[in-house]
Formats: C-alpha cells, structure tokens, sequence
C-alpha cells in the first residue's frame, strides 16, 4: 500500500513537472522570420518566366543598340515603372490583358532589336514603361505568406536588373558587324518567342 | 481500487499534458541581440535592417554624387540628427501609421536616379530630415533593449558608412561609374514604391 502511494506520487510530480515544462513563458525570440527566404524568392521570381526574362534581356539588348543615354535610360525606366505596375496590383487596380501585354513587350521589342529601330528617346522610355506596368502587375505581387515584403521587393527589383545587365552584356557585341547580326538574330528569336505567349495567352 | 483508479488517470493527464506543446502561447518579439553589449546591438541593429541600412546607403552615394562638400555636411549631420531622432524615438510611444520610410526610399532613391542638383541648403535639410525619421524608429525598437547606448552604436557606423560609401562615389571619375549610381538609386525608388503598396494591401 505504501508503494503504491509513493508509486502515485511520482507520477503526479513528473506530471507536474512536465506541464511545467510545457508551461512555457512567451518566447522572446525569432522576430524576422522568413526574411532571408523573401529575399531569395524575389531573386528568383524574375527567372521563373520565360516570358519575363526574354523581355527583360530584349530591354538590355535595345538599350545597348541604341548606345548612350538609352543604354541606361531605359533599365532605369524599366524598374521604376515595373514596380508602379506591381504597386497596382498591391492596391487592387486591374489592369486588362495583362498576359497578352507581356506576350507583346516580347513580339514588340523583339522587333525593335531585329529592325535595330531606333526612335526619340522618350518613344523608347515610353514603350519601354507602357510595358513595365504589364509586367510588374504580373510578377510584382507573387509573394509567398509569410515572407518579408520589402525584402521580395528587393530581391525582384534586383534580378530585373541583373537581366537588364545580361542583356546590355550581351549587346555589345554590337561594335562588331558580326555581332549586330547576331543581336538582331536574337531580336527575332524574341519575338517569335512573344508570338508564342499571344497565342498560349489568347487560346 | 481507488489507487488503482487514480493511476489510470494519470497516463491521460501526461497524454493532455503533451498536448500542450502543441498550443504555444504567442511569440513576443524583441530585438536580436548580439551578446557583445548595447553598442554592437545597435551596429548589429543597423546593419541587419533593410528599412534603415538602404535609405542610409542611398543617402551616402547621393551625397557622393553632389561631390566633396555637401558629402562632408552629410557625414557629420546625417549621424547626429539620426542620433537625435533616435533619442526622440525613446521618449516617444507610439509608431506613426504611415510608411515614411518607404517614403524614403522613392524621395532618395528619384534624386539619385534623376542625379538632382539640390541648392546645398535643402540637401542638408533632407538629410537632417531623413536621419531624424529613421532614428525615431530605431529609438522606439532600441527602446526595450540596448537604448541610448544602441543609438551611439549606430551612429557610430553609419558615420564609417557614410564616410566610405560618399568617398568611393566622390572617386568616381568616369561617367559609367557616375551611370551606375544611378541606376542603384532607381532601384531604391523602386523598392520604395513597393513598400508603400504593401503597406496599403495591408491595411485592407
């Protein structure tokens, strides 16, 4: 009988002590969570489209055809718009054919790198920003639950930029005459691309 | 029987016990220490915080960009009005509900992007402007932690910051470099612009 009390009384103590343990005051720790993940999710949003980043090379790719200011006027544009086209998208502002859009900042400036067009400046930026919307709409608003904002933001708006850089690189080939037929091969290449996403996009 | 009874029981009250873990109270969150002292917990604040190290390194290649005077206004006003905003933060109580910061980063993130000259008065006045909003923020966060000395602390760095980052833009002699810059600030400006949509999705 005894043994069995003293029996008892050990389990009520280690259950006590377990609930104890459960018990647990608030935890003051991991504030941040999911930041760094943020961060790498927008840096590879951008890539995850062929669509976005075919368009993204053909800015850089027109910017270094056209040479100084657009070389940079036009990746400059093409962030900053974006993401007033991702801002849109955050506030709840539709915007109409938002896919076919983005099919045609392909097919359009695709053929600005094959034809080697070379309009005013602000045409360029203008076009340029009239596409953005479209993409940053798109793209700009993909974040996962529980990641950081600012760091997404920060990681997209980075990788779009790093495309651009690609396709500036890349378009320098263009001082050779070899190169300027391969960028505007490339430039064709693009829009036929575009003409593809139209069509997935409008069946 | 009554014993016999009570230690049926008993494996249950584990059981519910253990199932405890499963519903744990909230997380209250506090800063990230360093475990090195108050100082470094500010530094450590500083550099681990998109919403301040950004704005600061824009504010720094902008005072690059406007060349070797307005730089060294900026690198002694800029640490002090944030240290002053900072002291202004701890005494405060409550945060504004509106996203200044990312406010920040367009306003600097534009000047940079369009590289305007602004008259030597308003620059100063900007940057006085921006150190005092972001130290209040950082003084209500340090206000449970390191405080006053977290402040020094980040004062401190970004005065190494700014000193460095304006005196690397201030070398820049060729015009691409100068182009580089920029298209930095027209990133800032753009990751500004999506903040303050994801403020306002938030509030709905």
């Amino acid at each position: 009988m005894h043994r069995q009390n003293s029996t008892i009384t050990y389990y009520i103590y280690l259950s006590a002590a377990v609930v104890f343990l459960l018990w647990a005051s608030p935890s003051l720790a991991h504030v941040e969570q999911g930041q760094a993940v943020g961060f790498v999710t927008g840096l590879e949003h951008p890539w995850s489209g062929l669509d976005h980043v075919l368009a993204m090379i053909a800015v850089g790719l027109w910017g270094a055809q056209l040479g100084n200011p657009a070389l940079w006027t036009l990746p400059v544009t093409f962030p900053m718009v974006m993401s007033l086209g991702a801002m849109m998208g955050l506030l709840g502002i539709p915007v109409p054919g938002i896919e076919i859009g983005i099919a045609l900042s392909a097919i359009l400036l695709g053929a600005m790198v094959l034809g080697e067009v070379r309009p005013k400046l602000y045409i360029a930026a203008i076009l340029v920003g009239f596409f953005a919307i479209f993409h940053g709409h798109a793209h700009g608003t993909e974040l996962p639950a529980g990641q950081s904002g600012l760091l997404y933001s920060m990681g997209f708006v980075i990788a779009t930029g790093v495309l651009h850089g690609i396709g500036i690189t890349i378009g320098t080939i263009h001082c050779w005459p070899a190169g300027k037929l391969a960028l505007r091969g490339a430039g064709a290449f693009i829009a036929a691309m575009g003409i593809f996403f139209l069509w997935r996009a409008l069946i | 029987m009554k014993i016999n009874h009570q230690a049926n029981i008993l494996p249950k009250t584990l059981i519910a016990a253990s199932g405890l873990l499963y519903c744990p109270s909230d997380a209250a969150a506090h800063l990230v220490t360093t475990g090195m002292g108050p100082v470094y917990d500010g530094i450590g604040h500083l550099l681990l915080t998109p919403e301040d190290l950004v704005p600061a390194l824009a504010m720094a290649l902008y005072a690059g960009l406007r060349g070797r005077a307005p730089g060294r206004r900026v690198l002694f006003f800029f640490p002090l009005a944030w240290l002053l905003g900072g002291f202004i933060g701890l005494a405060a109580n409550t945060m504004p509900g509106f996203p200044v910061t990312a406010f920040s980063f367009l306003l600097i993130g534009i000047l940079i992007a369009a590289d305007l000259r602004l008259p030597d008065h308003a620059f100063t006045v900007l940057a006085v402007a921006v150190g005092i909003m972001h130290g209040f923020f950082n003084g209500i966060a340090l206000k449970a932690g390191p405080a006053g000395l977290g402040l020094l602390g980040i004062m401190s760095a970004l005065f190494v910051l700014v000193a460095i980052v304006s005196a690397f833009v201030v070398s820049l002699k060729p015009p691409w470099a100068r182009i580089v810059v920029r298209v930095a600030g027209s990133w800032v400006a753009a990751m500004g612009l999506l903040m303050i949509g994801w403020f306002f999705r938030g509030q709905k």
